[in-house]
């Protein structure tokens, strides 16, 4: 009974004010991957959709002069793959967003959408946190940057206000001897929400992890940065006692539900395994790198 | 070895380029010039008495033509029996709209018919139910407990009413004596979760009813002559005054051999005078429509030290939802029939609960006692030091082995799954360290009945073949390969359809693997009719005795010397001549079929386990099946994979999640887990024919005994990779992680 008006605005000015303008009857849409999902189930119910993709910004990818990233939040999944070297330096960042849905899911889905969405089994947002990636975020009072960490407030909302919009991500420049992973447990292999996700970026000095980060996911209402884990790692060789210690530390920050998706137990107990696992893959990255 | 042409060819199926290419017309794909559309109101209680329904506020909504409710349902009351096959209209009738109460979250109330689907939803939002909230109960182990909230009054179980709505029991034997003459007893209980058939099609139907009261169906089912019979049965509308037409179906696994949404659909489309339709959702198919049964069961075998089965016994407590009829007889009759016992004591008993009514699905039953009995025997094997498939191929049913169920069984190929398994490199292949093999056997009744079929010879010289079912699983295609074959004709000449109720003469359901053997059948006995009178017309043209004329590789040739020399008529030149010998030319036959018999499979399942995860994976699967004649090998390869892909998933992930309040909190794809693709290795199929000997092409029903073994195969893999035996469905990865914390613990 709704008539719902798409706009798709060509500059981000443009879409900033429209979105501002429509004073909260408006939604973005970059992938539609959850937001077509929601409109479908009567979950959500806008006046307005403003399509993000036809901007310049949100819709590409750069690589500056010091080896640092630049990629829109509307990039699809698919988009980001076929990028000459992202996915070398990013390996992880690049696994967990295309972790997302099957092949049709990934030629639509973005980072943008997957952090936006809010949900704490996002499954790029651990991979992102890992990367200590920022977010650029345009609104009609101008800019600001937020760490990916500080984004999500709870399950399903975020600290962008009403008419903010994620413009790109900023990944840093990568030292040597870096690597990342991001793994998920679901009990299938496909088409499913992580019961836990974990992702890991370390960097490696002869054996020894220099510097670590963890993201954490689906274990508490927001996606987590571990500091307790990467203190384990950091200082030490990535090998079987420093990871305990760290899986231990993935352990202790859980907050999980009991719900249909797995049990308190289930996933605390999982989050140390998957920590272990990224972590190893990582170092190995690492070493190759 | 196959001197035919076209049975066993793998011809591509009629349908195939319809339904890659998308214009395959579904039930929800039909519409009509002033077409409106019916929504459901459904109960939000597990459990309610219904005190008033109050439908003013939704009739005076702008839009709304229409409102159904359980008054304007035909009553079959609760004291009478009212069977239709082997469902009951006692039941149908509170099934399709609550009457007296709601039995379950979801339950349809009341429906409404309007201009769109969101009035008619926001309609429904306007109808005030008064209901008066009931005790409920929806597990089954506390649905037979004395004191448990009762559904039915009406039912009674020892004198008392119970939610035990009925049992079902086969004896042999003593199995008290038998017992004593064991050397190894195992006795052990088991469970399993109701499992959704997960047809990627939701139910839907588009119904029109003409002035003078004659309605027409479009509607996706396994049997549209189910479809005009219930909705008869339901709406007081004569049979003759019914026409439903089957859409192409996506999917029902015996969830759609009964129907939801059409009585209603006809009701609203008579009140409202426009046509109406109704299309479930994902949600609705998964709160509302048949689930098949959860189960508690109890097996004891007892067996000599050589390895001889000596006694039997199983007791299956199956849920039936919130209406009886679960599949009690195909966990108790099916359990033990593989095997030649000389005891056995099977009893089933048909449990009512606050949950959505169990529809048929794959081999309805069979599966929950082959879990238990193939579980059981695997330790069997275990404690006697024997291959369980060994333990399987001396116990075998054999041709003559007389089975508890009843019949004795003619020629069959059980014992040779076994010896292909046995001999097969998959049973070889060495495994890794947590990865095991197991394996388990099955059986599946398999059904005859009615069928019709008509073949018509077009003008032109091709042929025109209609039957009487929905083809679910390629039955168009073999239908096709058998005409050829007989015809001895090209199978690009011949056409299958699927008539309407009002085209073809009545068939039974698309169900109990039954399509081909019956249709199979009927097109055969038309077939050969058409082919006397192709002699005929060449006997008339040459104006010589039929019998003088046979009929070979597609003409009419004289028998022999002594007939005559005639240059041979081919279908062509006869059908061109038709009209000056007789007129058209065509057979039907409506047959009421025997001789099905049963199937038999083993399979062979080999799985890796993820200890840390809890996650099993399958690596590799292999099924062994007598197929009887595979008159189309691909379909029925399909067949078997599909029924081990349904088995894997109901093994290790499929459940229902009922939250505090008895309602289901997953009710869609994501969280009610069934496998996709890459979780599944290549399933490998292999087919042994053993023609069925009461059937002309040797046909023995398919597609169902493959879902029989896979619960029981892939537990007993289980057991040999981790040394852990489960006794409970599904086997889901937090399941094995604490069976593995808690083995760890032990240690
Ligand atoms: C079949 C299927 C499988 C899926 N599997 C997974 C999975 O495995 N893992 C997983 O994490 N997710 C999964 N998802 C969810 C979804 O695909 C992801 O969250 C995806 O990353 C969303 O991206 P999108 O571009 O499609 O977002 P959209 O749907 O376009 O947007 C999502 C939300 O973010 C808002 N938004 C989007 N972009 C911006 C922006 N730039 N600024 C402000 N707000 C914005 C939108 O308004 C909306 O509320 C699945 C979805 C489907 C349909």
């Amino acid at each position: 009974m709704t008539n719902i008006q798409y706009l798709a605005p060509t500059t981000l000015d443009e879409a900033v004010s429209l979105y501002a303008a429509a004073a909260g009857s408006a939604r973005i849409l970059a992938g539609g991957t959850d937001l077509l999902v929601q409109l479908r189930s009567g979950m959500i119910n806008p006046g307005i959709i403003i399509d993000i993709k036809k901007i310049k910004e949100l819709n590409s990818i750069e690589q500056k002069a010091d080896g640092s990233f630049v990629v829109g939040a509307s990039v699809s999944g698919t988009q980001l793959a076929k990028h000459s070297s992202f996915g070398k330096t990013w390996p992880g960042v690049l696994e967990a967003l295309n972790l997302i849905g099957s092949t049709q899911v990934q030629g639509r889905a973005s980072l943008g959408g997957n952090l936006c969405n809010g949900s704490p089994a996002g499954d790029s947002i651990p991979a992102l946190i890992a990367a200590e990636a920022t977010v650029n975020i345009q609104g009609p009072n101008g800019s600001r940057q937020l760490a990916v960490k500080d984004v999500l407030s709870g399950p399903g909302s975020t600290n962008l206000s009403q008419d903010e919009i994620a413009v790109n991500f900023i990944f840093p420049t990568r030292q040597l001897g870096s690597g990342d992973a991001y793994l998920r447990m679901i009990p299938r292999t496909e088409m499913d929400i992580a019961v836990v996700g974990c992702g890991v970026n370390l960097t490696l000095e002869n054996n020894i992890c220099t510097s670590a980060t963890v993201g954490l996911g689906a274990v508490a209402p927001v996606v987590l940065e571990v500091e307790a884990a990467a203190e384990a790692l950091v200082g030490n060789k990535i090998e079987e006692e420093t990871l305990e210690r760290a899986a231990e530390a993935c352990r202790a920050v859980c907050n999980p539900i009991d719900d249909k998706r797995g049990t308190i137990a289930y996933r605390t107990k999982v989050a140390g395994v998957l920590m272990k696992r990224a972590a190893t893959i990582a170092s190995q990255r690492a070493e190759g790198a | 070895m196959n001197k035919n042409k076209w049975i066993g060819e793998r011809t591509i199926r009629p349908d195939g380029a319809d339904k890659v290419t998308g214009r395959a017309s579904f039930a929800a794909d039909t519409t009509m010039p002033g077409m409106i559309w019916g929504s459901v109101l459904r109960s939000p209680h597990p459990h309610a008495s219904i005190v008033n329904i109050d439908i003013t506020k939704a009739a005076s909504l702008p839009g709304v033509k229409a409102i159904v409710t359980a008054k304007d349902i035909v009553d079959f009351p609760f004291d009478t029996p009212a069977p239709l096959g082997i469902q009951d209209m006692r039941w149908m009738t509170r099934n399709v709209m609550a009457r007296e109460k709601a039995l379950f979250h979801g339950h349809p109330v009341a429906a409404v018919a309007a201009t769109s689907e969101e009035i008619a939803a926001e309609a429904c939002k306007l109808i005030e139910v008064n209901y008066e909230v009931l005790p409920w109960v929806i597990e089954l182990e506390e649905a037979i407990k004395p004191n448990a909230p009762i559904l039915h009054n009406i039912l009674e179980f020892d004198g008392k009413p119970s939610n035990i709505a009925g049992t079902l029991e086969h004896k042999k034997g003593d199995i008290e004596l038998g017992f004593q003459e064991a050397d190894t007893i195992i006795e052990r209980s088991f469970t399993t979760r109701p499992v959704h058939q997960g047809y990627i099609e939701p139910h839907a139907c588009l119904v029109s009813v003409t002035a003078d009261g004659k309605a027409t169906i479009w509607s996706s089912s396994q049997g549209q002559f189910m479809v005009r019979a219930m909705t008869s049965m339901l709406t007081g509308i004569p049979q003759s005054d019914i026409r439903a037409i089957p859409a192409e179906i996506g999917g029902g696994f015996g969830g759609k051999t009964i129907i939801y949404l059409e009585p209603i659909a006809t009701v609203l489309a008579q009140k409202s005078g426009h046509p109406v339709k109704m299309v479930m959702s994902r949600e609705d198919v998964m709160r509302a429509t048949g689930p098949t049964s959860g189960s508690m069961s109890k097996v004891k075998i007892g067996a000599k030290k050589d390895g001889t089965i000596v006694s039997v016994q199983g007791t299956f407590y199956l849920q039936a939802g919130c209406l009886p009829g679960s599949p009690i007889r195909g966990a108790a009759g099916c359990a033990f029939a593989p095997y030649d016992i000389p005891n056995v004591h099977s009893l089933g008993y048909d449990v009512v609960s606050n949950r959505s009514k169990v529809a048929a699905y794959r081999a309805p039953g069979a599966p929950i006692g082959a879990f238990a009995v193939e579980s059981v025997l695997d330790e069997i094997a275990e404690e006697i030091g024997m291959d369980p498939l060994a333990l399987r191929l001396k116990n075998a049913a054999r041709e003559g082995t007389k089975a508890a169920h009843g019949p004795v069984y003619p020629r069959m190929g059980y014992a040779e799954t076994l010896e292909a398994a046995i001999e097969h490199p998959h049973n070889k292949v060495a495994l890794g360290n947590l990865q095991g093999r197991g394996v388990a056997s099955g059986f599946w009744f398999n059904a005859g009945g009615e069928s019709s079929a008509q073949v018509n010879v077009t003008e032109d010289g091709n042929v025109v073949v209609t039957t009487g079912h929905p083809d679910v699983g390629g039955s168009r295609a073999s239908i096709a390969n058998i005409t050829a074959e007989l015809l001895g004709i090209d199978y690009q000449r011949v056409s299958v359809l699927i008539g309407d109720t009002a085209t073809i003469g009545y068939s039974n359901l698309t169900g109990g693997s039954r399509v081909l053997f019956a249709s199979g059948m009927a097109v055969t006995d038309s077939t050969e009719k058409v082919i006397k009178s192709l002699r005929e017309r060449a006997a008339i043209i040459w104006d010589i005795d039929p019998d003088a004329v046979t009929w070979e590789e597609g003409e009419a040739r004289p028998a022999g010397a002594n007939a005559g020399m005639f240059e041979p008529l081919s279908l062509e030149d006869i059908a061109d001549r038709a009209t000056e010998t007789g007129g058209p030319i065509g057979a039907g036959a409506q047959l009421n079929t025997a001789g099905a018999e049963g199937g038999f499979a083993t399979h062979i399942c080999d799985v890796e386990v993820d200890i840390e995860l809890g996650i099993v994976r399958i690596l590799r699967y292999t099924s062994f099946q007598d197929v009887g004649r595979a008159v189309h090998p691909s379909y029925v390869e399909g067949q078997m994979q599909g029924g081990v892909a349904q088995g894997i998933g109901w093994a290790l992930n499929e459940e229902y999640i009922y939250n505090k309040d008895g309602i289901v909190d997953n009710p869609g794809f994501l969280d009610y887990r069934m496998p996709v693709c890459s979780d599944l290795p290549m399933l490998d199929t292999v087919m042994i024919e053993i023609p069925n000997p009461k059937h002309p092409q040797g046909v023995r029903g398919v597609g169902e005994v493959p879902l029989v073994p896979p619960l029981a195969a892939i537990r007993n893999a289980i057991y040999n990779a981790l040394g852990i035996r489960f006794y409970s469905l599904p086997m889901s990865p937090p399941v094995v992680l604490e069976a593995l914390d808690i083995s760890q613990a032990a240690e």
